[in-house]
């Protein structure tokens, strides 16, 4: 039964990685594609977290960290770009 | 075999939420009500497959370092999400046309980049011309009479 549930979860997670990329490259400000990024990032922590399920090794977890992390530094560093150039169009 | 049915419930979830975090984001029509749609139910789904890996490995290390991504991811989502959001306000991205409440619209000029501080003393001292809500003001009236 887990089987079914990661390949049924892996497809799942990847049509939301899908739909976060059209949002990304559809966005018709610089904050609606960094929010896509953001949920990209937060996917992709959980593919690896199902990965270290389905492989069964637990390393992807310091790889989780570690997007976690440069997620979070990302988002603070656009949201001061955002502040200091303003929300450019294209 | 109970271990294995609570992981694959928990995965399940996840995936429904992820799901549906990728949906809001693309049909939402604003980007305040995009980002209420992708920090909540994202950062539920992620903590979601979290608990599902602890619950796998069920190992004192790994439980630790899942407890260390949750704390993270929940200190960190909201304060991401607020620096984004108030940095896009600032910079003026257009609101949904249906917006009911702008609060701040009304005190925030983008020509010198600041808040009118003088106007602002008036939401702490609110003047009754200052409320056109006629419902505030409905609410003000029947507060004011207990018989209503």
């Amino acid at each position: 039964m887990l089987e079914l549930v990661i390949i049924f979860s892996y497809i799942s997670l990847s049509l939301a990685l899908l739909l976060a990329f059209i949002r990304m490259v559809k966005g018709p400000s610089l904050p609606d594609r960094i929010v896509a990024l953001e949920l990209i990032a937060s996917i992709v922590i959980g593919l690896f977290g199902l990965n270290a399920i389905d492989t069964g090794v637990s390393a992807y977890l310091d790889i989780a960290i570690v997007l976690a992390l440069t997620a979070f530094l990302v988002a603070i560093g656009f949201a001061r770009f955002i502040q200091v150039r303003g929300a450019c169009d294209n | 075999m109970i271990i294995e049915i609570l992981v694959s419930f928990f995965i399940v979830f996840a995936s429904i939420f992820m799901v549906l975090a990728a949906i809001g984001l693309l049909k939402f029509p604003d980007l305040p009500i995009r980002m209420h749609a992708t920090t909540k139910s994202g950062v539920f789904a992620t903590c979601l497959i979290m608990i599902a890996v602890a619950l796998y490995f069920r190992q004192t290390d790994i439980t630790a370092r899942v407890i260390a991504i949750i704390t993270f991811i929940l200190i960190t989502a909201p304060v991401a999400a607020h620096a984004i959001g108030r940095a896009a306000y600032f910079a003026g991205v257009p609101l949904w046309p249906g917006t009911i409440k702008d609060e701040l619209g009304d005190y925030y000029s983008p020509e010198p980049d600041s808040i009118n501080s003088s106007e602002l003393d008036s939401i702490k001292n609110p003047e009754p011309d200052s409320i056109k809500s006629p419902e505030l003001d409905s609410i003000k009236n029947s507060q004011k009479d207990p018989k209503n």
